[in-house]
């Protein structure tokens, strides 16, 4: 099992970071590389169990099953269903944490998944500093520094 | 039923943090509402279901239980099972989370409690601000203590406050019964260098808080001179004068941890009583000495090193390109000065009395030494400036000085006066000082150690700077202790160069 972490802290509360993670079908809105997403069978994307199908900045095409969201605790947790990127029983959960000192936000962003042996390093940077981290420093200048 | 939810940032990586915080017993070392804390029955401050019973800066006494601790998770949990605040069913917990964004560390502090209803609003603010709150800005001054130092070698020992956790229960070592009869230097009245008298006294047994030292070498400073005249009431007859040594452990009292027997300790601070072959004396003014400093060189550098360091880097930051004037710069002090100053990248200028002081004045960094027997000093600056006079002007003469070190400023320039070897000054003629916006300062160095924390920084730098050759300090004079009066003796005529150190036993 390959575990990828990251974390950040974003100059903004963290309802307002909230408003725009909660939206499972958001992503083009402030991730970079992803160019379009719609939410299968019309379903609402804050409803439990929806899939996300969204496609990248390269074309690739990548499905992803909402498993939980809180708007009590600032979580989400989701499942790859599909998707080009060699990865096997892939599940990531994205968490705000307010940080009361200065009224700012911790956000971190973690996922597990299996892979063929030998790639493991490869996917642990594409995940956390292609995907994770670019998406945190897209947010910050979303929502401030 | 109240929650309470605190977070913050703190600018360092989670495992340092994590350091500080693990410990359940350590809180004492850091939170400034802990005066001190134990844990109760012998258990190791990592053993889950243990309690830690502590006390209060503001009086009255809290037990609270470890739940859960995690290295994983870097968390733990606890209870209040006493306390002196109708804080019931209290249950908290400490998460740290690592930034990977910038090496930074997330500190979440929440608890929940029952509190009757008019007093559920006060203990909110109490326990959110007093005791969270408060405990971040702690550890944030702790950090940035140790920031001084990237080696961390250095412990400042605390009297009942480090963990218990690297000895097993009972393993700190208990006093023995027995006082130590040994020679000391005794002065029992005020006056010249023939009050310091050899005679043999009595060290005893170390009590709570308290550690006794075989001491191996002494630091001889101007400021026992003024004690020895009283002129300061540091030292009151009859008593052991001296403020700096360096020796090895004998015996620890109870509640000392942290620090033990046979470990190298030395110390630069009040209450006197250093010149003595044994000293039984507080554990937490010793400051844990690393390997590269040999006691000779902490005894003959530690007064001097830390007085050096808040001069340059607090009283005054020193910055490349500032014109320094040192007096006496081949003295003790004098020397550190030199070559630390030149070390930040100033141009040092240093008043000495004689030739062989130049030369050697000149050997420790200072680029013109001035022969103020011969020279006016404040006219050799501005020769040497060009008229601009010095940024900053380190002063211990006093009342000989005073006035020209002021004549010797450039505008904005800083006089530090921090003794006064000559007299005492004058009343400073404030408006004066507008001629030239000038400041003055005078720095306590009581000041500058007044908390381990405080003195740990100050040590972190200048071990630090010993370690990397930036300062070097060797004695220049050794005596052995029984003679400390002709020490004093050759102080006072100006026949000492750099540092002075009274030797013990072999």
């Amino acid at each position: 099992m390959v575990k990828v972490y990251a974390s950040s802290v974003i100059e903004a509360p963290p309802d307002r970071v909230w408003s725009i993670l909660r939206d499972f079908n958001g992503l083009p809105r402030w991730h970079p590389l992803i160019e379009a997403s719609r939410i299968e069978n019309d379903e609402p994307a804050d409803k439990v169990g929806c899939i996300r199908n969204f496609t990248l900045q390269d074309g690739g095409v990548i499905r992803e099953q909402l498993l939980t969201l809180s708007d009590f605790d600032y979580v989400c947790t989701y499942s790859i269903l599909s998707s080009p990127m060699g990865v096997q029983n892939y599940q990531a959960t994205l968490r705000l944490v307010p940080v009361t000192d200065g009224g700012r936000t911790f956000v971190e962003w973690s996922a597990e998944f299996e892979c063929d042996p030998g790639r493991e390093d490869e996917l642990r940077r594409q995940i956390g500093q292609g995907v994770f981290q670019t998406g945190f420093d897209s947010l910050k200048g979303l929502v401030g520094g | 039923m109240p929650k309470i939810f605190k977070s913050t940032v703190i600018d360092a990586a989670v495992d340092e943090v994590w350091g500080l915080l693990r410990d359940f017993n350590g809180h004492d070392r850091w939170h400034p509402a802990v005066a001190f804390s134990e844990i109760e029955g012998g258990k190791y401050p990592d053993q889950v279901g243990c309690v830690r019973n502590f006390r209060l800066r503001g009086g009255g006494t809290i037990r609270e239980q470890l739940l859960a601790l995690s290295d994983s998770a870097r968390s733990f949990t606890y209870c209040i099972l006493d306390a002196p605040l109708p804080l019931y069913d209290y249950v908290a917990s400490v998460a740290l989370k690592p930034v990977t964004d910038g090496g930074r560390t997330l500190w979440t502090w929440r608890c929940e409690f029952d509190a009757p209803a008019e007093r559920a609003a006060e203990l909110v603010r109490l326990v959110g601000e007093d005791i969270y709150e408060a405990g971040f800005a702690a550890i944030r001054s702790v950090l940035s203590g140790q920031a001084a130092s990237s080696a961390g070698t250095v412990r400042v020992a605390r009297a009942r406050s480090e963990a218990v956790a690297a000895a097993s229960p009972g393993a700190v070592v208990g006093p023995t019964a027995d006082a130590i009869s040994a020679g000391a230097i005794v002065v029992h009245e005020y006056g010249g260098p023939e009050v310091l008298r050899w005679e043999t006294v009595s060290a005893p047994p170390p009590g709570r808080g308290e550690v006794r030292l075989r001491q191996t070498a002494v630091g001889v400073n101007y400021i026992d001179v003024y004690c020895r005249e009283g002129r300061f009431d540091l030292l009151v007859p009859p008593g052991v004068p001296g403020m700096e040594a360096a020796g090895v452990v004998l015996d620890a009292g109870p509640e000392v941890y942290g620090i033990g027997p046979g470990d190298r300790v030395g110390y630069a601070c009040p209450p006197v009583g250093a010149y003595a072959e044994v000293r039984t004396m507080p554990a937490d003014l010793l400051v844990v000495l690393p390997d590269g400093v040999s006691d000779e060189v902490a005894a003959a550098g530690l007064l001097k090193g830390i007085t050096a360091e808040f001069l340059l880097h607090r009283v005054h930051p020193v910055k490349s390109g500032d014109v320094v004037l040192v007096h006496a710069a081949a003295g003790g002090v004098g020397l550190l000065l030199c070559q630390w100053a030149r070390a930040l990248g100033a141009t040092v200028i240093g008043t000495v009395g004689s030739a062989e002081k130049a030369a050697l004045a000149r050997a420790n960094g200072c680029a013109y030494p001035v022969l103020y027997r011969e020279q006016d000093f404040a006219d050799a600056v501005m020769d040497i400036t060009g008229g601009q006079g010095a940024d900053v002007v380190y002063d211990a003469v006093g009342r000989d000085t005073f006035e020209k070190s002021c004549a010797a400023l450039a505008v904005h320039g800083h006089l530090v006066s921090y003794g006064q070897a000559s007299g005492d000054l004058e009343p400073v003629d404030v408006g004066g000082l507008a001629s030239k916006s000038a400041t003055v300062s005078r720095p306590n160095y009581g000041h500058f150690i007044a908390t381990p924390q405080a003195l740990r920084a100050i040590t972190d730098r200048l071990f630090e700077a010993l370690r990397t050759g930036t300062i070097h300090v060797e004695p220049r004079q050794r005596y052995p202790l029984a003679e400390a009066a002709r020490a004093h003796r050759d102080l006072e005529s100006r026949k000492t160069m750099g540092a002075t150190i009274l030797t013990v036993g072999g």
